[in-house]
C-alpha cells in the first residue's frame, strides 16, 4: 500500500530510531559526488587540452602558432601556423551570424508577437525538429544541393567555400536564435504593451521601441549562443569549407575551420607526436574560445531573466 | 499633415510585419523543403536488403544493417553511462543543494559542458579513453566519450524534473517519518520520471546523429561482421554517411540518400518520442 519501502522506514521501528543509516550515509556521499561530476568533467577536458597541447606551443612559440600561415605537419621540420585555420572559423562565424540573426530575430518576433498563439505552436515543433538533424545531415544536404548552386550561381571553380558552409551553419543556429529571443520577447510583462498602446503607438510601434529594446539582452544572448555554435560545428564545416589550408580572403575561398582541422588531422597524426600536439592545442582554443562566448551568453541571460522577476 | 502622418506609421508597421513574417517563412521553409525531398530521394533505397544485409563492394551496395546496428549500441552505450550519474547530479543539485556559490559553480560547468564543441569531445576521448584507459578504438571508448558529452542534458533535464515534483509530496512523506533518501527513491523519483525519460531519450538521440566525435574516437566505414565485442571497432550511420557522401567517388546516389534517409528518421523518431512522452506526462 505504501509506497516506501516499510521495512526500512521509521514506521516499522520506533517513531524517533536514531539508528545510524550508514547505507543512507554512503548513498548520499555518491550523490554529492555525481553532482561535482559536470564541474570535474569540464575541468578533465581543460586539463587534457592543456596537458596535450601545450607541448606544441612550447615548440611552436606562441605567437608563430597563432599567427603563422603555413601548416606543414609532416615536413622535416614541421610548421605548425594556425592563422589560416582561424580566419576561417572567423569567416564562416561571420556568414552565418549575418545570415541567421536578423532571420532568427525576425521570426522570434513574429512568433512572439505578431502570429496567432495557434500558428506560433505549429511552428515551434518544426522549428524543433530542425535543432535535431545531425550535423552531418546538414553537411550532406549542403554538399549534394547548397554546394552545386552556389558554384553556378557565384561561378566559382568549387561549391565548397566559407559561404557554403556559412549558409549551412546559419541554419543550424537558427533554432536556438529563435527559441532564446522568443522567450526573451514573452517575457516582457503585458503591462509595458498596454502602456504604449494607451499613449496612441501602432502595434509596431510598441514592437519596436518598448518589446525589443526590453528584451534586448536576451536576444544578444540568443545571438551568443548562435555564434558559439557556429565556432563549435565541426561536420558540417569538415564536409562543405572546401578544406583549403591556405589563408582565405574571401568568403569565397574554399577554406578550413579550426574544428574542421581537428577531425581531418588527427587519424593520421602520430600519437604523442608534434601533430597531435599542435592539434590538441587547437582544441584548447577552440574550447576557450567557446567557453568565453558561452560564459558571456549565461551571464547576459542570468541578467535578462532578472530584469523582470525582481521587485 | 496629421493624418499623412498616421498613414506613413501604419506603412511601416504594413512593411514591417510582412518582413517578420517571410523571415518566420524563411526559418521554415527549408526544413520542410530539406525533409521532402530527403523522402523523396531516399525511399526508393530503402528495402529490405538494404536495412539487414551488411555493405558488399566496398560500401557500394549491400545494405548497412552493421551501421545500424552500431548506432543503436552507441546509443545505448551513451545512456547507459549518462542516465545513472545524470540522474544523481540532478538529484544533488535539486535535493540536497541552497543557492550558494558552489550551485551556482555547478550550474556556470553544466551550461559550459553543453557548449564545449563535439570534437573537443572527441579529443578529450581520444586522450582519456582510448588511450589514458587503454579501451582502444572501441565501442565502449566511443560510449564513454558520448556520454561525457551528453552528461550535460541528462543532469539538466532530470534537475528540471525533480524540481518540478510538488513540494507537498516531500513534506507528506518526510511527516511520517520516511527518511529523506527513502522520499527521494520512492516518492519524488517516481513523479520525476517521465521528465527524466524524456531527457534520456533525447540525449540518444542526440547521441545517435553525433559524427564528430566518433571519427576521433574509433568508427570505422568497413567492418568485417557485425559488432559482437564493446572493445571492437564498430560502424555507425553518421559517420558511414560522412563517408559515403564526402570520400568514396563513385557511390551510388540512392545509398546516400538511404543513408541520410534512416538517420534521420532514427533521431526524429527519438526526438518525436520524448516529444509524446513529455504531452503525456504534462496531462498527468
Amino acid at each position: 500500500m505504501f509506497p516506501f519501502d516499510r521495512s526500512n522506514g521509521a514506521a516499522s521501528g520506533s517513531l524517533l530510531s536514531a539508528r545510524p543509516r550508514w547505507g543512507e550515509k554512503i548513498i548520499e556521499k555518491v550523490i554529492f559526488a555525481n553532482g561535482m561530476l559536470a564541474i570535474i568533467v569540464l575541468l578533465g577536458v581543460l586539463f587534457i587540452l592543456l596537458r596535450q597541447g601545450i607541448p606544441a606551443l612550447v615548440e611552436t612559440p606562441i605567437h608563430k602558432f597563432l599567427f603563422g600561415t603555413a601548416w606543414y605537419p609532416v615536413s622535416d621540420p614541421p610548421t605548425f601556423g594556425i592563422l589560416p585555420f582561424f580566419v576561417a572559423t572567423m569567416w564562416v562565424t561571420v556568414v552565418s551570424t549575418v545570415l541567421a540573426v536578423p532571420i532568427g530575430v525576425g521570426a522570434a518576433i513574429f512568433l512572439a508577437e505578431i502570429a496567432p498563439r495557434k500558428v506560433a505552436d505549429a511552428v515551434k515543433p518544426i522549428v524543433e525538429l530542425l535543432s535535431g538533424f545531425p550535423s552531418v545531415v546538414m553537411g550532406f544536404i549542403g554538399l549534394v544541393l547548397l554546394s552545386p548552386w552556389i558554384q553556378n550561381t557565384l561561378g566559382l571553380n568549387t561549391g565548397l567555400t566559407g559561404i557554403t558552409a556559412g549558409i549551412m551553419l546559419a541554419m543550424m543556429s537558427l533554432p536556438i536564435i529563435v527559441s532564446v529571443s522568443e522567450d526573451a520577447l514573452r517575457a516582457v510583462p503585458e503591462d509595458f504593451r498596454q502602456a504604449a498602446y494607451g499613449l496612441g503607438s501602432t502595434r509596431w510601434e510598441v514592437i519596436w521601441h518598448v518589446c525589443v529594446p526590453s528584451a534586448l539582452s536576451g536576444i544578444s544572448a540568443a545571438v551568443m549562443l548562435g555564434v558559439g555554435r557556429a565556432i563549435g560545428e565541426t561536420m558540417t564545416v569538415l564536409m562543405v569549407a572546401g578544406g583549403a589550408l591556405a589563408l582565405p580572403e574571401l568568403p569565397v575561398d574554399p577554406m578550413m575551420p579550426m574544428t574542421a582541422a581537428i577531425a581531418s588531422g588527427i587519424g593520421n597524426a602520430v600519437q604523442g607526436g608534434p601533430q597531435y600536439h599542435a592539434l590538441f592545442a587547437i582544441g584548447l582554443i577552440l574550447f576557450l574560445l567557446t567557453l568565453f562566448v558561452n560564459l558571456i551568453a549565461a551571464r547576459v541571460l542570468e541578467r535578462q531573466k532578472r530584469k523582470f522577476t525582481a521587485g | 499633415m496629421e493624418i499623412k502622418n498616421i498613414k506613413s506609421r501604419y506603412l511601416t508597421q504594413r512593411v514591417a510585419i510582412v518582413i517578420l513574417a517571410v523571415s518566420a517563412l524563411l526559418v521554415i521553409i527549408p526544413v520542410i523543403g530539406i525533409i521532402i525531398y530527403m523522402i523523396a530521394n531516399g525511399y526508393s533505397s530503402l528495402n529490405w536488403e538494404f536495412l539487414t544485409a551488411s555493405p558488399a563492394q566496398a560500401g557500394k551496395a549491400g545494405g548497412i544493417l552493421p551501421a545500424i546496428l552500431g548506432t543503436v549500441y552507441l546509443m545505448l552505450g551513451t545512456i547507459l553511462f549518462a542516465l545513472p550519474v545524470g540522474i544523481m547530479a540532478g538529484v544533488y543539485l535539486s535535493e540536497y543543494t541552497r543557492a550558494n556559490w558552489l550551485t551556482r559553480l555547478i550550474n556556470m560547468a553544466i551550461i559550459n559542458l553543453a557548449g564545449v564543441p563535439s570534437i573537443v569531445f572527441g579529443l578529450f576521448g581520444l586522450a582519456v579513453f582510448v588511450l589514458g584507459l587503454n579501451l582502444g578504438m572501441s565501442l565502449l571508448a566511443a560510449s564513454l566519450t558520448l556520454a561525457a558529452q551528453a552528461l550535460a542534458m541528462t543532469i539538466t533535464t532530470s534537475r528540471e524534473a525533480i524540481i518540478a515534483v510538488p513540494k507537498e509530496y516531500r513534506e507528506g512523506s518526510l511527516a511520517i517519518g520516511v527518511s529523506k533518501w527513502q522520499t527521494i527513491r520512492h516518492i519524488v523519483l517516481p513523479q520525476a520520471s517521465p521528465g527524466i525519460l524524456t531527457g534520456a531519450i533525447l540525449a540518444m538521440s542526440r547521441a545517435a546523429g553525433e559524427t564528430a566525435p566518433i571519427i576521433v574516437v574509433g568508427a570505422a566505414f568497413l567492418v568485417g561482421g557485425l559488432p559482437v565485442s564493446p572493445f571492437d571497432r564498430f560502424m555507425a550511420l553518421p559517420y558511414h554517411l560522412y563517408t559515403v557522401s564526402a570520400h568514396i567517388p563513385g557511390m551510388p546516389g540512392e545509398i546516400k540518400w538511404g543513408v541520410a534517409l534512416v538517420l534521420i528518421a532514427m533521431v526524429l523518431f527519438f526526438n518525436m518520442l520524448a516529444g509524446i512522452v513529455r504531452i503525456k506526462a504534462r496531462k498527468r
